[in-house]
């Protein structure tokens, strides 16, 4: 395109002060380049960088306290001389759960709300990108700020654990576990803030519903499952952990990830249950993908 | 720039686009509708982000239907509707959509701080969007529209808003975008009068029907009107008696403006051309009459809708209820 336009404009190459208008005839990189900078735009937003100084606050408080925990029981196990961290790698996540939770409603909310409340999505809409890209850009930009979240903390135990001369293999074996389990929560908690935040422009009603409904379902499940122990149908407490997206993770990674569970009793699904739980898992991601797509299909100018 | 050959778009209960085939060449083209003629249906379906029910168009030789991403690269869109996050400064948004565009991170900066100044907007660039007023709202909007440069430019109602000083402030800069930028632009209004001003072509859609498509020198030999208004002297108490009925001697008919501001002191005659710009400075000099004012009084776009028959008047009032 540039080629056609320097015949019309060669006269103004002769003036000696220019400073009117320049046309930019450099590289365009298309639509694949334009996913990866909201990608990384929207990355930078969920720490509130690029943003107001008063946005920073509150990411960057919740990453600090997720990771001052860590600190500190690396902190007791260099002192101590301990012969193990005081916690799993993927029980950590669980511990910090409502840490999680806070952050996916701050965040996915900021996310997609503003777009919708400002009418920004119709402009990136009339940019090379597609609802595809606009989808998956989110999504993965906000799974990548909660991978961000939770394995940072479990990079300080590593370090800390090899620091304080723990066995090598088993905490490797360990951190690695930790982080295909943070892996998927990351990718879960994102998919369902998202879909949450993307139904309404309104931030407040976002952050809302998110923490509502992940606090919800979590203590309804753990409260049912608490009654199902103390009647001891052990059986059912398995089962009942498929109704809340922590418990969920929890599931996952008892029966495949050699994690303890949190269930009451200790006694996480088996096996087979857990590939139910994993199929679940997988299946929601899924589902969130394509419900952000069926709601931004519609979205256009 | 633009072509559209029986371009049709049917929703379940209107039509918003009825076998519409306009081509529209390099330049500032303005596209004049009522709320609801289907101007910015039009502005979608050339973006590629809506299909046509029927008809093809092209923009910059490429099919909307089947090149959009190509189209949306070459091409800049200002919406008529607010775009612009409030919390984040006009530096960093417009940077972002450039970006969004394809430039590459430092030509993004560099372009941006160029369009900013271009369309007006220097230190105030780096405060937060939501202290900005309108004027500066829509300067912003349409340096996201230009940070590519791209060959081709919709702005959907850029006046709206805007009172009088900075409307001829937009207009004048939407007339730049073609001469200093070199940048096409496809400008929507509902007000005829202040597009006949800047474009150098006009379209008339209604109903999604094409009424009119012609350049603005046609458009304005057609149907200007002009006012006059003279001074009386003693020899001709009534200055503007006296000119009426010169002017009817040498048959041209005028009218007193009654039922308009102004009438008594005002004469309305259509002006043909330059000559009778000629003949009426002549008779008011013989007469030595001061001449006070002598203007363009140019029709609203309704009197262009009333030289249409009757049908395509209900057909808009059927449309109207229903948006762009």
């Amino acid at each position: 395109m540039a080629v056609e336009q320097t015949p019309a404009r060669a006269g103004e190459q002769t003036r000696i002060h220019n400073i009117g208008y320049r046309n930019y005839d450099g590289a365009r990189l298309g639509r694949a380049y334009a996913r990866r900078s909201l990608y990384s735009q929207s990355l930078r937003g969920a720490y509130g960088l690029g943003r107001s100084a008063k946005s920073k606050v509150l990411p960057m408080l919740l990453f600090v306290v997720m990771c001052v925990p860590a600190a500190i029981m690396v902190a007791v196990a260099v002192a101590t001389q301990a012969n193990d961290l005081p916690t799993d790698y993927t029980r950590y996540a669980i511990f910090l759960q409502a840490v999680i939770g806070l952050y996916v409603a701050s965040q996915a909310p900021q996310s997609v709300s503003r777009d919708l409340r400002f009418k920004t999505v119709p402009l990136y809409f009339s940019r090379p990108i597609e609802t595809v890209d606009y989808v998956r850009a989110k999504y993965a930009a906000l799974a990548s700020a909660l991978f961000i979240l939770t394995a940072a903390p479990l990079l300080v135990l590593y370090v800390g654990a090899l620091l304080a001369k723990l066995d090598f293999a088993d905490q490797t074996k360990g951190f690695a576990q930790g982080l295909v389990s943070v892996a998927l929560l990351s990718l879960l908690f994102a998919g369902i803030g998202l879909v949450i935040s993307a139904v309404t422009p309104r931030r407040g009603f976002g952050i809302a519903a998110v923490i509502a409904s992940l606090t919800i379902s979590y203590g309804a499940v753990s409260t049912v499952q608490a009654i199902a122990f103390d009647q001891s149908s052990t059986g059912a407490v398995a089962w009942l952990g498929l109704f809340s997206p922590i418990t969920l993770i929890d599931g996952v990674q008892t029966a495949f990830l050699g994690a303890s569970s949190s269930f009451p009793g200790g006694a996480g699904p088996s096996n087979g249950e857990g590939v139910v739980y994993l199929l679940v898992v997988l299946g929601l991601i899924a589902g969130c993908y394509g419900l952000l797509m069926r709601r931004y299909r519609k979205v256009g100018l | 720039m633009i072509a559209t050959e029986s371009l049709s778009k049917r929703f379940p209960r209107v039509t918003a686009l009825d076998r519409l085939s306009v081509d529209v060449g390099p330049g500032v083209t303005g596209l004049v509708g009522a709320n609801g003629a289907g101007k910015s249906t039009l502005i979608k379906i050339l973006l590629g982000l809506s299909p046509a029910t029927e008809g093809r168009a092209e923009v910059l030789g490429l099919d909307v239907a089947t090149k959009g991403g190509a189209i949306r690269e070459r091409v800049g869109y200002m919406p008529e509707h607010d775009c612009l996050p409030p919390d984040v400064s006009a530096t960093e948004f417009v940077v972002h959509m450039a970006r969004m565009s394809g430039l590459p991170p430092t030509a993004a900066r560099e372009r941006t701080a160029d369009t900013l100044r271009h369309v007006g907007l220097y230190e105030e660039r780096y405060r937060p969007i939501g202290g900005y007023s309108t004027g500066m709202k829509q300067r912003v909007k349409l340096a996201q529209a230009l940070v590519h440069d791209p060959q081709l430019v919709f702005l959907d109602e850029p006046t709206n808003g805007l009172d009088p000083v900075g409307r001829d402030e937009m207009l004048g800069l939407i007339r730049r975008i073609h001469t200093d930028f070199g940048i096409s632009v496809l400008v929507t209004s509902h007000l005829l009068g202040e597009l006949e001003r800047t474009s150098d072509h006009i379209v008339v859609i209604d109903g999604g029907k094409l009424l009119r498509s012609s350049s603005t020198t046609d458009f304005t030999q057609t149907t200007t009107t002009l006012a006059i208004e003279v001074t009386d002297s003693d020899e001709h108490p009534d200055g503007t008696r006296a000119v009426r009925e010169v002017l009817l001697a040498r048959g041209i008919d005028t009218h007193d403006g009654s039922g308009l501001p102004g009438a008594g002191h005002i004469l309305l005659l259509t002006a043909e051309g330059e000559q009778t710009y000629d003949l009426v400075r002549d008779v008011v000099a013989d007469l030595g009459l001061g001449l006070v004012r002598m203007e363009q009084r140019r029709h609203h776009i309704s009197e262009v809708f009333n030289d249409t028959d009757e049908a395509r008047d209900d057909q808009r009032k059927e449309a109207v209820g229903h948006g762009g």
